[in-house]
């Protein structure tokens, strides 16, 4: 009992010694807390209302664009630039006004930045002049104090290294607009750019990486004390084009001073190897706003520079048709390989007369020999026997008229006619409708590309689709790999029939290519030739067997060649079209016969050196000998 | 004898057992309303760290200390007697507990363990810490001063001091580790273990202080060189300092209002509702806010101190010792750090912090408590004691 209340009593003493160290420790914290909250109450008010941090984002470097050897088709280059914080202005008018003394701005960007920073969230910097040069930057730097919120940041700008020569493929990039811009915050930062055609279009989310931000910390005069944090954001992703930046030169040279198209594919995979469209433009003038009375010459230029021919022109195919036509007559049993036609140099039906070109009579004629000579009234007669929607069926298969699904933007399908299409537009289809269809004429309308599909599917007997883009961030994209492409669903004999007629038409003397032959041993070149009428000649001018070569330029017929090589062994396709060319023998075939020869030779198609490796080869000149 | 009549004479529940009602009056009902009216602080300090929101903070934390209210009570219910039979049992599971923490838990590792611990998960080293004291004051609840001065009768106390806190340091968590080996200090000093024996402990580790620094982990000795030199590390925790200091500092004496402090609308100080929740309080309610969350603070303490002396048991002592003190070092390291006193630890200030763990450890503490409040006059019924 006693032990019990003596541990109670020496308990309670210490129990209490221990609660009163406690209560002097809470004494002292209450001591410290008046020390900061009330003796230096003024110090740190004046601190925290210093305090400010302010969060910019910061545009990430757009990834390049190389062709498939690593060559630079689009770049960046480093430029400065000028950036507004309104939230690190104390008073942003005022500086707007000190800004503009120092630096001039037209006042369409005066209003610009107005609506700019009315529009943008905080934290997004608002845009007061790119490519500031070094009397400005001087000026800015000078008058910091007067500039609180004002960022001088270095930024990139896009570069084409060739310029007009792959314009049409690589495409350019623009400012976003309000819409855009408003939809994606980020996009509204300074620098950050939309890919508008092209590869810059179709690729254009893997090209633009992730934005970084800076954090830094101002004074109540807005200026930057210290920056807190950053991070420099993911920077886009490499984008290797499957194209060959020699061969699409060579592409550009050859058309020369002619408006029209190349198309040149891997028939096996269906790579854009060089896709040239001529007249072209120079893409960097996007990035900067294209001048005005620039834009107004492409506006009014009847050549269309800004149009790519190759992807969104529409033209008659001419006789690059009849391959399709064969292939739809082999396939219904309209012909067979033994079919003969009798061409007298004319098709009567009913009062009207259907010329063969030149008004040669061919005589009897298998399909081989049609293709040979680019018969027109042996393939006015299959198409009769046909149909046009059995045509129109065969040319889906080979990717005409149809949408290929293909990478590159801004593609415009083109039109084969069918009688559901006839009806729903209200045309009555007389049988003359279906005569010209057997010579693409008449109402079909197709891109090049579609014509390079169609060659490159008949040669390789894959469904092969076109695209750009071969590897992201270096990775081989699935359409590119071995294998990617479904079979073709026709009848591989059909086109063996169809390929020796094209074989023929090149290296039988008798043949409308022959002059395009390849001089290189041991390698055959396949094709057809083809010219589309644009003008609906006159009763007096068919009866006198008129030259086109006197005729205006805007009226002289479209001319067209495709071709694969190797025959034996196809893995080059290529489709080319001089607008108002005349003959496709004549302008057409020598330009696929030089860019063959430059193909078989390099065979980019062959090889593939990966990204991470240096360029291995200066862009290729062409070989003088191969100019014709 | 006179004494034994006069304590019967203020005992009116001597009998081993007495009902419910009766057990629901002798709770300390200003104690439940301290703890209340600080639960009502945090709400207030929640809402303003979300700018004026219920949501994400306030509401769900609301909800957690009800439940913890109820658990409190229940316990409280609890007779003493069968609350000191499981402490040794209590020690092991929390020991178990530890152990188990060491192979499959997810402690967060460095500086982020201070990022919030969510739902009603409970860290094994804040149970460890009453389990302790409780195991601790079981332990001596019959000692006599001459078995406390002996080194071979307590050595048994200091071990079960000594693993929990190894099991700790070797989470890590230097904070809680450092806290648990003070709570069992204080808990054998208040069982009459001789003072110069502490004194010589804090003199050894005073000289081995180089020594355990050089084998610290490397985040460890960043706090306290940071603490040294807040400035040398501007983006770290240097600046969670700095910032807290700032808030404290332009609250003034009576604050910035209630949600227009700039410190905390503004968000200089990330996840504030948490270890920084009291710099809330004090910018926008100033030093004369901050000095009734410290009074409240203190209340608590005091409270539990009275109950530590008001109990005629040893163990009862012992125990409320114990987890006044537990509190008490809550409040202390966590407003030392506020402060910049002490190293940024990851303690929160318990009652006000956002989060489950360390609320729902204080509660089960303050259930204790009040059940050694109610049963404060039972009788441990072994033998010799009276």
């Amino acid at each position: 009992m006693r032990r019990q209340a003596k541990n109670r009593t020496g308990f309670s003493r210490r129990a209490l010694l221990i609660g009163a160290g406690q209560a002097a420790i809470f004494a002292a914290i209450t001591t410290r807390l008046y020390h900061l909250q009330v003796s230096e109450h003024g110090k740190y008010a004046l601190m925290a209302k210093q305090n400010s941090i302010s969060e910019r984002l910061v545009a990430p470097e757009r990834g390049i664009i190389t062709d498939r050897f690593g060559a630079i088709l689009a770049g960046n280059q480093q430029h400065w630039r000028a950036l507004f914080m309104k939230a690190m202005a104390p008073e942003p008018d005022v500086v707007l006004e000190n800004f503009y003394r120092l630096v001039p701005l037209s006042d369409e960007e005066k209003a610009r930045i107005t609506q700019d920073l009315a529009d943008h969230p905080g934290y997004i910097p608002v845009l007061l002049k790119d490519w500031l040069d070094w009397p400005d930057m001087a000026a800015i730097e000078v008058n910091t104090p007067n500039l609180p919120g004002v960022i001088v940041e270095e930024g990139a700008s896009r570069t084409y290294p060739l310029g007009p020569v792959a314009a049409h493929a690589v495409g350019y990039v623009g400012r976003p607009n309000q819409q855009e811009a408003k939809q994606d915050a980020v996009l509204a930062l300074p620098g950050m750019r939309v890919g508008r055609t092209g590869a810059e279009d179709a690729d254009d989310l893997s090209l633009r990486g992730d934005p970084g931000f800076v954090q830094t910390e101002t004074n109540v005069h807005g200026e930057v004390m210290r920056v807190v944090a950053q991070d420099a954001g993911t920077p886009g992703q490499t984008v290797a084009l499957g194209m060959d930046a020699g061969l699409q030169q060579l592409a550009v040279q050859s058309l020369g001073a002619q408006t029209g198209a190349v198309v040149m594919m891997d028939a096996t995979n269906g790579e854009i190897l060089a896709m040239a469209s001529t007249p072209s433009f120079d893409p960097s003038l996007f990035d900067k706003g294209v001048p005005s009375d620039v834009w107004k010459g492409w506006m009014e230029d009847p050549k269309h520079p800004l149009l790519n021919k190759a992807t969104a022109g529409l033209f008659a195919p001419g006789s690059t048709f009849k391959p399709t036509v064969a292939l739809a007559a082999l396939k219904c049993g309209a012909l067979t390989p033994t079919t003969i036609h009798n061409c007298p140099g004319f098709l009567k039906l009913g009062d009207h007369i259907f010329w063969c070109d030149n008004h040669d009579a061919h005589g009897n004629i298998n399909v081989v020999s049609a293709l040979k000579v680019s018969c027109d009234v042996f393939f006015y007669k299959t198409a009769l026997d046909t149909g046009i929607d059995r045509i129109a069926a065969m040319a889906t298969i080979m990717g005409q008229g149809v949408d290929l699904n293909s990478d590159i933007p801004h593609t415009q399908a083109g039109l084969v006619p069918t009688l559901e299409w006839a009806r729903r537009h209200g045309i009555h289809w007389a049988q003359g409708n279906t005569v010209v269809q057997g010579i693409g004429q008449g109402y079909t309308q197709l891109t090049p590309m579609a014509q390079a599909t169609m060659i490159a599917r008949l040669a390789s007997g894959l469904a092969v689709t076109p695209h750009l883009t071969r590897r992201i961030g270096g990775t081989l994209q699935p359409d590119s790999l071995p294998g990617g492409a479904a079979p073709l669903d026709v009848d591989p004999a059909h086109l063996a029939v169809v390929r020796q007629g094209l074989f023929e038409v090149v290296n039988d003397p008798a043949g409308t290519g022959y002059g395009a032959r390849l001089t290189i041993p041991n390698v055959q070149m396949a094709g057809k030739t083809g010219t589309a009428q644009v003008h609906n000649n006159t009763a007096a001018e068919k009866a006198k067997n008129f030259n086109d070569m006197t005729m205006a330029w805007e009226q002289r017929p479209n001319a067209w060649f495709v071709a694969y090589a190797p025959a034996d062994a196809p893995r080059y396709a290529i489709a080319v079209l001089i607008e108002h060319g005349n003959y496709g023998a004549q302008t057409a075939a020598p330009i696929a016969h030089d860019l063959m020869t430059y193909a078989l030779l390099h065979d980019p198609a062959g090889r593939d050196t990966p990204l991470a490796n240096p360029p291995p080869e200066p862009p290729p000149t062409v070989p003088t000998g191969l100019k014709a | 004898m006179i004494e034994h009549a006069s304590l019967s004479y203020r005992r009116p529940f001597r009998e081993r057992s007495f009902g419910l009602a009766r057990k629901l009056m002798r709770v300390n009902w200003l104690f439940v309303l301290c703890v209340c009216a600080l639960a009502g602080v945090g709400y207030a300090a929640l809402y303003s760290a979300a700018g004026g929101s219920p949501q994400p903070y306030a509401q769900s934390q609301l909800i957690r200390f009800c439940g913890a209210l109820v658990l409190m009570i229940c316990i409280a219910m609890v007779d003493i007697r069968f609350i000191a039979k499981l402490s040794w049992p209590a020690w092991i599971f929390g020991i178990l507990l530890l152990i188990a923490v060491m192979k499959f838990g997810h402690v967060g590792l460095g500086a982020k363990r201070w990022m919030t611990v969510g739902g009603v998960e409970v860290q094994p080293s804040e149970l460890m810490k009453l389990f302790l004291a409780m195991a601790l004051g079981h332990y001596f609840k019959r000692a006599t001063p001459e078995q406390t001065g002996n080194l071979l009768f307590v050595m048994p106390a200091i071990l079960a001091i000594l693993v929990p806190m190894g099991l700790i340091l070797k989470e890590p968590n230097l904070g809680t580790a450092v806290i648990t080996g003070t709570i069992g200090a204080t808990v054998m000093l208040g069982a009459g273990v001789r003072w110069w024996w502490f004194a010589l402990v804090v003199v050894v580790i005073a000289v081995s202080a180089p020594v355990i620094y050089h084998h610290l982990h490397a985040y460890q000795k960043a706090r306290i060189d940071i603490f040294l030199n807040p400035g040398s590390d501007p983006l770290g925790a240097g600046y969670n300092i700095i910032q807290s200091k700032i808030a404290l500092g332009s609250g003034g004496f009576f604050g910035q209002g209630y949600l227009h402090g700039t410190q905390n609308q503004l968000n200089f100080l990330p996840e504030k509702q948490t270890d920084f929740v009291f710099t809330i309080v004090a910018e926008e309610f100033g030093f004369f806010g901050s000095v009734a969350v410290l009074g409240l603070l203190m209340m608590i303490v005091a409270l539990a101190y009275y109950t530590a002396l008001s109990c005629s048991h040893v163990y009862g002592r012992l125990v409320a010792l114990g987890i006044a003190t537990n509190f008490f070092l809550y409040c202390f390291v966590n407003l030392s750090m506020v402060m910049g006193l002490i190293p940024v630890g990851g303690v929160p200030l318990p009652l006000i912090s956002y989060g489950g763990s360390a609320l729902t450890a204080v509660m089960l503490g303050f259930g204790v408590l009040m059940s050694i409040h109610v049963h404060r006059d039972v009788e441990f019924a072994e033998p010799g004691d009276f």
